[in-house]
């Protein structure tokens, strides 16, 4: 086993007997120790991890293994594990541990995948550049002096050190994606009600939506098929079963027939400063395959970081008042009122980046800005969402850069949050969409990895997926490794 | 609208039961003007007769049987709480 294997290759060796996975877990782990300075995870979960593979090797003796099973993975510590703290990156959440696991959690786990830990994150997914963890920042592994990028920094770091094959994350605004790019590893955000999000913290609950990171497209269409779904816990859940699914986990990742046309956003090209060269190559390398390019325009593109900010704010601001410090989580010593109990707990529990959002999403809701901002915000979420609509009548994928620059030095934009924001342009729109999107590598800027985002219609993961794949066939960037792992 | 210098971030605060320290109030009224600064860009965009858009697949909230699923285990959830007796949840007193 390599270090690099893809799930594929390791679900091929455990299928020959090359290994098990009790020694495969055991590679992992110390993989993951002797790479403790990336501080991409928060907890190590040795005990269980060595008793889910054991599990999974009797199971896969009594012929009854599924394509993951055996295979190491990390969550996301925004996904409740029953027994393992979940921490979200904060302060808040420093000591609980959930009484229920995540649906995500349970699907890998009943498909016999092995956690071997939770990844570090920015506090409660806020953030671009993994700075905003209460237990510290994560190293880019291409440079550890760079960001990894947010906010599923510790996931993306952990599958670009190859210390796992796949790793869960979210993406609300660019949160798997973003960081898949500064990272050099495939990142996948399915369409917002495709994944459950039972028992995945609550940021902002109509954007939210639970993915993975992967080496190639292949592993992350393989663990989407055990990790998708309808799940009824989740109100939001998508009730939209996609046979694709079905298909993968009978037969596994089947050879492609994709030749989509390509839309080329103009709003996402214009005045781009890096990467401009990287994306001619990938469109001619999806064009040797049969792919039709088409040059489009998304007009309201530039609304998406202001109506994105103060939406998620928003979202964020209701959802995170359940931290009181009365049922769980950080609670203030000696409180002397109920509310010295609430402000001191939510005060001490939380970071200020966290504070940042809660204070523009209390703004954007308070009498007299409402209109102005957060209903504001919804229309020009409508007009961001139409633009999509329409260019998806003449194309069937959207490509685009996935940031507009490759990861930058740790502490370069942490006093400036409005530029950090813009770390995000061309994300957002289409989480405010709903809309599936994946970033895979496609090439280096002085010696940094790049991402490609595709864009699909709602519930195109097949479509999207497969794309990628045929990229992937044409090209080898997902195949390039930091050196020192 | 606003602009960027009425932002009463002491009723913010109050609002959102934070308190902030006179450091953190500097720096805070600083970054939520900046912020409030670039969301402004919306103002200039005509959204005039456009539908807001809350959830992005617009379906209404799915209903279920009203039927009983799932028992609450309170001594379980409770095991996680900061101060608890008798199964109830320890606050500061309200009523003196």
């Amino acid at each position: 086993m390599q270090p690099f294997s893809s799930v594929t290759d390791l679900n091929r060796g455990l299928r020959q007997g090359d290994f098990s996975s009790v020694e495969l877990t055991k590679a992992c782990l110390e993989r993951i120790r002797t790479s403790e300075a990336l501080n991409s995870f928060i907890t190590v979960a040795e005990e269980r991890a060595l008793a889910q593979a054991e599990a999974a090797d009797q199971r896969r003796a009594a012929g009854e293994a599924t394509a993951l099973t055996g295979v190491p993975l990390a969550h996301k510590d925004i996904f409740c594990t029953a027994g393992l703290p979940t921490t979200c990156g904060s302060r808040m959440l420093a000591n609980f541990i959930a009484p229920y696991d995540a649906t995500v959690v349970s699907r890998l786990d009943a498909a016999g995948a092995v956690t071997v830990g939770k990844t570090n994150m920015d506090e409660f997914a806020m953030g671009s550049s993994n700075e905003n963890s209460y237990f510290g920042p994560v190293a880019n592994p291409w440079n550890p002096a760079l960001v990894p990028g947010g906010s599923s920094g510790g996931s993306a770091a952990a599958v670009a050190a190859g210390l796992v094959p796949l790793a869960t994350g979210t993406d609300t605004g660019g949160s798997i994606r973003q960081p898949a790019a500064f990272c050099g590893v495939s990142g996948l955000k399915p369409t917002y009600g495709r994944v459950s999000r039972y028992g995945m913290v609550a940021f902002a609950s109509s954007l939210d939506q639970g993915g993975l990171f992967a080496h190639s497209v292949v592993d992350l269409a393989l663990a989407l098929a055990y990790m998708a779904g309808f799940d009824p816990l989740d109100s939001t859940s998508a009730d939209q079963p996609d046979p694709w699914f079905d298909d993968i986990t009978t037969n596994g990742v089947t050879a492609p027939d994709q030749a989509p046309v390509i839309g080329l956003p103009a709003e996402y090209f214009a005045g781009l400063k890096v990467g401009g060269t990287q994306m001619d190559e990938a469109r001619k390398a999806l064009e040797a395959r049969g792919c039709k390019f088409r040059e489009i325009s998304l007009p309201h593109t530039a609304s998406a970081i202001p109506a994105y900010y103060i939406i998620a704010g928003a979202e964020a601001s209701t959802n995170l008042s359940r931290y009181d410090g009365v049922r769980f989580g950080h609670r203030c010593e000696n409180p002397t009122s109920l509310e010295d109990l609430y402000c001191r707990s939510r005060s001490e529990g939380f970071g200020d980046e966290v504070k940042r959002r809660i204070l523009t999403g209390t703004y954007a809701l308070s009498v007299g800005y409402f209109d102005a901002y957060y209903l504001k915000a919804q229309k020009l979420r409508r007009l961001i969402q139409q633009d999509f609509l329409s260019a998806f009548e003449s194309v069937d994928l959207i490509l685009t850069p996935t940031t507009p620059d490759v990861a930058f030095p740790r502490g370069q934009l942490t006093d400036d949050p409005v530029a950090m924001y813009q770390q995000d342009i061309f994300t957002t729109p289409a989480s405010l969409a709903g809309l599936p999107a994946m970033s895979l590598p496609c090439g280096f800027q002085q010696g940094l990895p790049l991402g490609l985002q595709l864009i699909g219609p709602h519930f195109s993961e097949r479509m999207l997926c497969e794309t990628g794949i045929v990229y992937q066939q044409e090209t080898d960037w997902h195949e390039r490794h930091p050196e020192g792992f | 609208m606003s602009s960027n210098t009425d932002i009463d971030l002491v009723h913010l605060c109050r609002l959102a039961q934070l308190a902030l320290n006179e450091d953190e109030l500097h720096a805070a009224q600083a970054d939520l003007a900046r912020i409030i600064g670039m969301v402004n860009q919306m103002q200039a965009m005509d959204t005039e007769g456009v539908a807001p858009l809350a959830h992005p697949l617009e379906n209404p909230q799915r209903l279920r049987p009203d039927s009983v699923t799932e028992q609450v285990d309170r001594e379980r959830f409770q095991t996680i709480a900061p101060a608890t007796k008798g199964g109830l949840y320890l606050v500061p007193r309200v009523v003196e």
